[in-house]
């Protein structure tokens, strides 16, 4: 197996183009666990570690662009934080320490498992994925990108460059069910701002995510309103009665927390 | 709560002092050589083709695609095992290699040796299994109704009961005293547990280098290097002389490693192309690769006087053995002989069926029988309690069991057995107070999920106690060889085979030795079946007990032969406790003094909180009282009550193996979840030391009662904080908010 390593991101864009079949890593916290386990078998790997541009983040309009490859552990502390705090706090749920210093958001959205923990937050914020290709760059919305279970909008010859968003201005938080109180895949997570409109989106129970909006004077029917628009499944990690309960709850914490 | 362990010195301990564990430092740098950093010069590594199928028959294996691929030395299938077809830990029902049916998803069904491991691991998927899919047997109820799985009945002519249903492994019924018996009040529950993994962290592995004499040697992580000789040397065609088996760095073990898993496959391909060849499972294939413990169904009823006194216990547990027969036999003797816990009862049915499915085969674990039972006993107890309004604690102790008491096999209860202070010690840990909000999330319910700032929690308080015999039972011949070597220049050598696993055993012998030849010139030599006899199985909680015989024995003899003026000494001797005798097969009652040879006691009280809207728990802290006869070493001794309790309270809280038609669907530690240090309470330890006269300067073993009674306990609490009655574990969020049970 090839690993291909550019050193620019113009670099990189032109070895996408010449090699689509090319498998992207970064952070590598997912690729790596399909290749360990014998369950991926990429012909080649592009390795976007060295460059430089994706680790960057800055204001941008008003808003922020942070690149592709700013890692969970950047995103729960300093500036970043501070203006997106339902962010930094479902990074601070991702994995381990370790985990949280290689994981990066643009992997999480690449990935694009409903159980992505940065997609609720990212949804919630109105946030918008940054394709970049030789010809050019698109902006595509959060929840437009994840097209399926881990299915996403990026075309053959595209690598995911940012991450666009606004500070919501409002109170804002990210709350996560796992059977452990550390190092779990969300059994379901939900993201929330409470501004003039509520804003909510969860994860682990939807194939593609999903905003729920309403105004603020329906703050007590809100919760219901958001667990009726989930379709959680069972499996291993779960129940689905159990998921559209734990929503409802998250739901009414998360809007006691936001509405105090 | 802050524990400060007190610092101890590396390399110079003697019996009863804080020793530092020798393996503790290189483990911590990363610098320990583990079975899977093993090399040897022109290695292959070998690779295992599985069943995708949990019950099939095999039509036909084309192996001609595999063969041909670069890279690629040999691919071996059931017709190329030299020597008997099958093997087994006490039964010969397992074949090395599935011959005309696989019984269980994962089952090892051909072999691969090739240059490198992703050669091997490609060929192995080129091999061509044609199967004709049956339909599987996967719940342990219905096995006693289904067609066998085995022809025959391969654990039949052990003098067990006679039991003609179909896939039974063995049934053990102990009737004690008058069943019929009545009290003036009685509970009843059903309760059920789930598969527990042992997640050792070290996956299996090993290498197989040919000696080029036609005979092998094999440096495998394992639980008994003789033990493993003696099923390898048959299935090789080779005398036992030809085989050595020599300890390679044990990640860890809980009951997972004593029986085989690459052990014969590595040989075989070894031999097979005059090369050492090296096997090692990913995490995925180690879920596959051995046994677990037992997922079980318990009925019980216990009925008492209005003062709390118990008169009679029945209980009828079911045990899903999976595939093959492992060690189910004894598992199942074991959880009916500690059915009640360390409790006098004079009345008592017991019967425990261990049976035969297509599930994912089940064997040794850590508490071996005892935690399934200790589970529904305790609940048992605390339902009682509540039903007669007395102190949960109070009813434990007004029905402790002492020496002299009988227990329901009629063994008189003989040596250390504290039970009551042992439960008094526990009881006596003052729990911490509840911590104010607001709190840092990690220190709620749902941790770093960040679900609760206060809302939701509750607070409830467990109690447990249970017991489990120490080393083998019923009429096993149980010994461990030891051999002292002393040198004109003072100092010592000990050969002694008990695998070291982590538990600490090496440096339990190295301080015996000191102690007794009165020099800290005392070297271990490697754990080998090469130079020494054997250690006896490092399981049911014996090493200490027999080990630190064996060697001390050995010592006093070799400073005997040195007294009586020989300048070089080499003096090997053998250690055999106590005689036991099987059961009776009818009564379960004894046939001689003893079925067992010693118990240990453990009692737990436990805080956990719980989130009662979201059914997220946190175990916030664990008081422990270990009875330990006298501790050789208190700080590993309160590791292993540490390690013990983690693990006890994982199969509680989150660990279970789920399978769907038999499959396995969580192999993973993405799925299958194990405690963190996040998930882990503060412990306070009390080491109970009450010595056994019987045992090495009074000790006895330790390593599983914490894991038998720490599932209970926690439990006890979780039911306590949520008010739901909690009948099956690991206990779910649904059950925790009563969506479930």
């Amino acid at each position: 197996m090839d690993v291909l390593t550019p050193r620019s991101l113009s670099e990189a864009l032109a070895l996408r183009e010449a090699h689509p079949e090319a498998l992207p890593i970064q952070g590598g916290t997912d690729v790596m666990v399909g290749l360990n386990f014998d369950r991926a078998h990429p012909a080649a790997l592009l390795n976007l570690n060295e460059v430089v541009e994706l680790r960057e983040w800055a204001p941008s309009g008003d808003g922020y662009r942070i690149g592709a490859g700013v890692t969970y552990a950047e995103m729960m502390s300093g500036p970043l934080a501070a203006e997106f705090p339902a962010l930094a706090e479902a990074s601070r749920t991702v994995g381990s320490p370790q985990i949280r210093n290689r994981g990066t958001i643009g992997g999480n959205l690449a990935t694009a498992s409903p159980a992505g923990d940065s997609i609720p937050p990212l949804v919630v914020a109105g946030a918008e994925v940054e394709c970049t290709s030789v010809r050019g760059a698109r902006r595509i919305p959060v929840a437009d990108f994840v097209t399926g279970v881990k299915r996403n909008a990026l075309a053959a010859d595209e690598l995911i460059t940012a991450i666009h968003l606004r500070p919501s201005g409002v109170a804002e938080t990210f709350l996560k069910v796992g059977p452990r109180n550390a190092m779990v895949i969300a059994v379901c997570s939900l993201a929330v701002s409470a501004g003039d409109e509520l804003r909510a989106a969860f994860g682990s129970a939807s194939p593609r995510p999903v905003l729920v909006t309403a105004p603020r004077g329906e703050a007590a029917t809100f919760p219901a309103q958001v667990a009726a628009a989930a379709s959680p499944i069972d499996d291993v990690r779960g129940t689905a009665t159990y998921r559209r309960h734990a929503i409802e709850v998250l739901t009414r914490r998360a809007l006691e927390r936001c509405l105090a | 709560m802050t524990v400060v362990l007190t610092p101890g010195k590396l390399g110079v301990g003697r019996v009863g002092d804080r020793a530092l564990r020798s393996d503790g430092t290189p483990k911590v740098q990363g610098q320990f050589a583990f079975a899977s950093d093993m090399i040897a010069p022109g290695m292959l590594w070998g690779h295992t083709v599985r069943s995708p199928h949990a019950h099939a028959e095999i039509v036909e294996i084309d192996i001609s695609e595999a063969v041909a691929m670069p890279g690629v030395h040999a691919v071996l299938t059931h017709a190329d095992v030299p020597g008997a077809k099958t093997y087994g830990l006490e039964f010969a029902d397992q074949p090395v290699l599935a011959i005309d049916r696989v019984r269980y998803y994962g089952e090892a069904v051909a072999l691969v040796a090739a240059e490198h491991p992703e050669q091997a691991r490609r060929a192995a998927e080129l091999v061509k299994v044609t199967y004709r899919e049956l339909v599987p047997v996967t719940d342990m109820e219905r096995a006693l109704e289904s067609a066998p799985l085995h022809a025959g009945k391969p654990t039949a002519g052990h003098g067990y009961r006679e039991d003609d249903r179909p896939n039974v492994v063995r049934h053990v019924v102990i009737r004690h005293g008058d069943p019929d018996v009545e009290g003036d009040v009685t509970v009843t529950g059903t309760y059920e547990l789930g598969i527990q993994d042992q997640a050792f962290l070290g996956p299996e592995s090993g290498l197989a280098v040919p000696d080029g004499e036609g005979g092998i040697d094999i440096y495998a992580a394992t639980q008994w290097l003789h033990v493993d000789r003696r099923q390898i040397a048959p299935c090789l065609n080779l005398p036992e002389q030809q085989v050595r088996l020599h300890l390679a760095g044990v990640g860890g073990a809980f009951g997972g490693r004593e029986d085989l898993s690459m052990q014969i496959h590595a040989a075989l391909l070894a031999l097979h192309t005059n090369r050492p060849v090296k096997i090692v499972y990913n995490r995925e294939e180690s879920f596959f690769g051995h046994v677990h413990r037992h997922p079980a169904r318990i009925w019980a009823e216990h009925r008492a006087t209005r003062e709390g006194r118990i008169v009679c216990v029945k209980m009828r547990i079911l045990l899903d053995g999976g595939a093959y027969a492992s060690s189910s036999t004894a598992v199942a003797a074991n959880a009916a002989s500690f059915a009640i816990g360390p409790y006098a009862v004079a009345n008592a049915l017991l019967e425990a069926t261990a049976v035969y499915t297509n599930n994912p085969p089940c064997g040794a674990m850590r508490g071996f029988g005892a935690v399934q039972t200790c589970f529904a006993a305790e609940a048992q107890m605390d339902k009682l309690a509540d039903l007669l309004g007395i102190d949960p604690i109070e009813l434990r102790l007004l029905n402790a069991a002492a020496p002299g008491d009988v227990l329901p096999t009629g063994q008189r209860i003989e040596g250390s057995f504290p039970v009551a202070a042992t439960i008094r010690a526990a009881a006596a840990l003052e729990p911490p107070a509840p911590e104010p909000l607001p709190r840092d999330p990690l220190r709620l319910p749902g941790g770093a999920g960040n679900t609760t700032r206060g809302e939701g929690v509750k607070r409830g308080i467990g109690f447990a106690v249970g017991f489990k015999n120490i080393m083998f039972s019923e009429g096993f011949d149980d010994s461990t060889a030891a051999r002292v070597q002393l040198f004109a220049d003072g100092s010592a050598e000990v050969h002694c085979a008990s695998a070291e696993v982590g538990q600490g055993v090496s440096d339990v012998i190295l301080q015996v030795a000191r102690t007794e030849l009165g020099t800290d010139l005392v070297r271990l030599a490697p754990q080998t079946t090469a130079t020494v006899g054997s250690g006896g199985s490092t399981s049911a909680s014996r090493q200490t007990w027999m080990a630190a015989s064996a060697v001390r024995d050995a010592c006093r003899a070799a400073i005997e032969r040195r007294d009586a003026g020989d300048a070089e000494v080499d003096v090997e001797i053998v250690y055999r406790h106590a005689e036991t005798t099987p059961l009776d097969p009818e009564t379960g009652q004894i046939t001689g003094d003893r079925a067992h040879v010693a118990f240990s006691v453990c009692a737990m009280k436990v805080v956990a909180e719980v989130d009662v809207e979201l059914g997220l728990t946190r175990i916030v802290w664990i008081g422990a009282a270990q009875d330990v006869g006298r501790a050789i070493n208190p700080l590993a001794a309160e590791g292993q009550v540490q390690g013990g309790a983690a693990q006890g309270m994982g199969l509680a809280v989150m660990e279970e193996i789920q399978t769907r038609n038999g499959l396995i669907t969580n192999a993973s530690f993405t799925d299958y979840l194990i405690p963190t240090a996040l998930d882990m309470p503060a412990m306070d330890v009390v080491l109970v030391e009450d010595p056994d006269p019987a045992g090495p300067f009074g000790a006895k073993g330790i390593g599983e009662p914490p894991t038998v009674t720490a599932t209970a306990a926690v439990a006890s609490a979780l039911r306590a904080a949520s008010g739901q009655p909690l009948t099956r574990v690991p206990v779910t969020p649904e059950a925790l908010i009563g969506l479930s049970r």
